[in-house]
């Protein structure tokens, strides 16, 4: 049900069955290295390239949240996935193994959230008993496509941010056992004029902000309703800059309740720069670590804000300014 | 930035970037100024060490021995972008490993094994000169003006 003007209610509550981060080698050294399903110790997965790695890790995290839900792949009516190579290709071939009826999304690194809640949504309204939702990014597949060959020695800024090397995945039921997805806000896409891709924390932080303010007003509700209020990948910049901003338009969160994926990825002492990045810093960060919480009952309900820099390679040589946007889901137990 | 791009944006934008700039931590240019100069240094010295060793001990002399040492050079470049170190180095030392002749044959060599995966034609052949090219292209069209300059110069007597 809508409600405001951009919030879907999920008034059945679609429950979360089954959910799966896969990281690779860096996340392993990281901090929330125990709550993947499954971690690599090989960039490369064994595989020829990197984007053929990219895509096994996303395979490998359906076929866990599959798994974890208790269900057969047949059991899966629909897949939607999206993640940052060029036609989205990692998804497409996840869907061409898994053979379930597939619909490509792509929203950068909010893909995660934009999958989540039109998963939940396809659910919610009866379309659907299971949808499948997943997302991945490759940090040298990334680095490929949008800067510099991965070995070239390039000076990155300290405002940089370091792709995740991952997927996450999570299987939406009608029954079951589960946290449960209660609403969705679906972002406008901001711009705030910014135009270096080394600064995507900075870019991000308004959209995001965007959309926590667009979901309580439309739900009528404030931060303390949430345990936690997690966004995508703003980093340590972009994170500070949207608490700002919050302060600065009057939405009063307290600073322990609003974190940010990319801060949570990594550990101090990894020359990350700013935080982690990338379409599986939001998924493999709530798939994983965040879901484990909810479901040990440390949280009881929390946002997560996928952010998302709607940027291309060509679009940034073009001069054109960096266009963003944020996914807000709330999940409960 | 400059004024004119200023000018096009809201003033929402212009205030949110005053706000972003206070918060956004700033390439320290003085610190990357002097790891550029140890690093760019460094790398002359080992030139300079190995230029030394193609004169005293085999048959070059000042002039020839350029040739060897900047192979020499490109080589150990390759090899250490090839087992991932060059781009450590990079980060650390910044201008200083990309201006000597190393920075370009790791252009070069990081492009080649980047693209391997497409192919050796369309692949490595395709793409070797992506950050390079650039660097050749104005490299032979600035000599091209300075020889111009240099031949009118001493067309008219000045030379």
């Amino acid at each position: 049900m809508l409600q405001g003007h951009q919030t879907w209610v999920f008034d059945s509550k679609p429950i979360i069955t089954g959910s799966a981060a896969i990281g690779g080698p860096f996340e392993a050294q990281g901090a929330l290295a125990k709550d993947f399903d499954l971690l690599h110790d090989d960039l490369w997965l064994g595989q020829e390239s990197y984007e053929k790695a990219e895509k096994k890790l996303l395979e490998q995290a359906c076929e866990t949240a599959i798994k974890k839900a208790g269900l057969k792949k047949e059991d899966i009516q629909f897949f939607l996935s999206g993640d940052l190579i060029n036609q989205i290709v990692p998804s497409s071939f996840t869907a061409r193994t898994l053979a379930v009826p597939y619909l490509g999304i792509y929203g950068a690194c909010s893909s995660c959230a934009e999958g989540l809640s039109l998963a939940s949504l396809i659910v919610d309204a009866g379309f659907a008993n299971h949808a499948l939702t997943g997302t991945s990014s490759h940090n040298a597949a990334a680095e490929k496509q949008y800067r510099y060959p991965n070995e070239y020695g390039a000076q990155k800024p300290p405002t940089a941010q370091w792709t995740v090397t991952g997927a996450g995945a999570a299987v939406i039921s009608s029954e079951g056992e589960g946290p449960r997805v209660a609403a969705a806000t679906i972002g406008r896409v901001v711009d705030m004029g910014l135009s270096d891709p080394f600064n995507m924390g900075v870019a991000m932080a308004p959209a995001a902000v965007d959309t926590i303010e667009a979901h309580f007003r439309d739900l009528n509700a404030d931060a303390s309703q949430y345990d936690l209020i997690a966004t995508g990948d703003l980093g340590r910049v972009g994170h500070n800059i949207a608490g700002d901003l919050l302060k600065k338009h009057g939405v009063k969160i307290p600073e322990e309740k609003l974190t940010d994926c990319g801060i949570l990825m990594y550990k101090d002492d990894q020359p990350v720069f700013a935080g982690g990045s990338g379409c599986a810093c939001a998924a493999t960060a709530t798939y994983g670590h965040l879901l484990n919480r909810l479901k040990r009952r440390e949280l009881h309900k929390i946002l997560i804000v996928a952010t998302g820099a709607l940027l291309s390679p060509m679009s940034y040589q073009q001069k054109e300014t960096i266009p963003c946007v944020a996914h807000a889901v709330a999940i409960e137990i | 930035m400059s004024n004119k791009k200023k000018k096009k944006q809201s003033p929402t934008q212009q205030q949110y970037q005053k706000l972003a700039k206070v918060r956004e931590p700033k390439r320290p240019i003085f610190v990357n100024c002097v790891r550029a100069f140890f690093t760019g240094g460094i790398i002359c010295t080992i030139g300079q060490v190995i230029q030394w060793i193609y004169i005293n001990y085999f048959k070059f002399d000042e002039i020839t021995s350029g040739s060897p040492t900047a192979a020499t050079l490109i080589f150990l470049s390759v090899l250490l972008t090839c087992f991932g170190v060059y781009d450590h180095l990079a980060q650390w030392g910044g201008a200083g490993t990309a201006i000597p002749v190393t920075g370009f044959a790791n252009t070069i060599a990081s492009a080649a094994l980047e693209h391997k995966s497409e192919g050796f034609v369309l692949g490595v052949g395709g793409n070797m000169f992506k950050l390079a090219g650039p660097v050749i292209v104005y490299g032979v069209f600035s000599a091209f003006i300075v020889a111009l300059v240099k031949v009118t110069i001493k067309m008219l007597g000045g030379m």
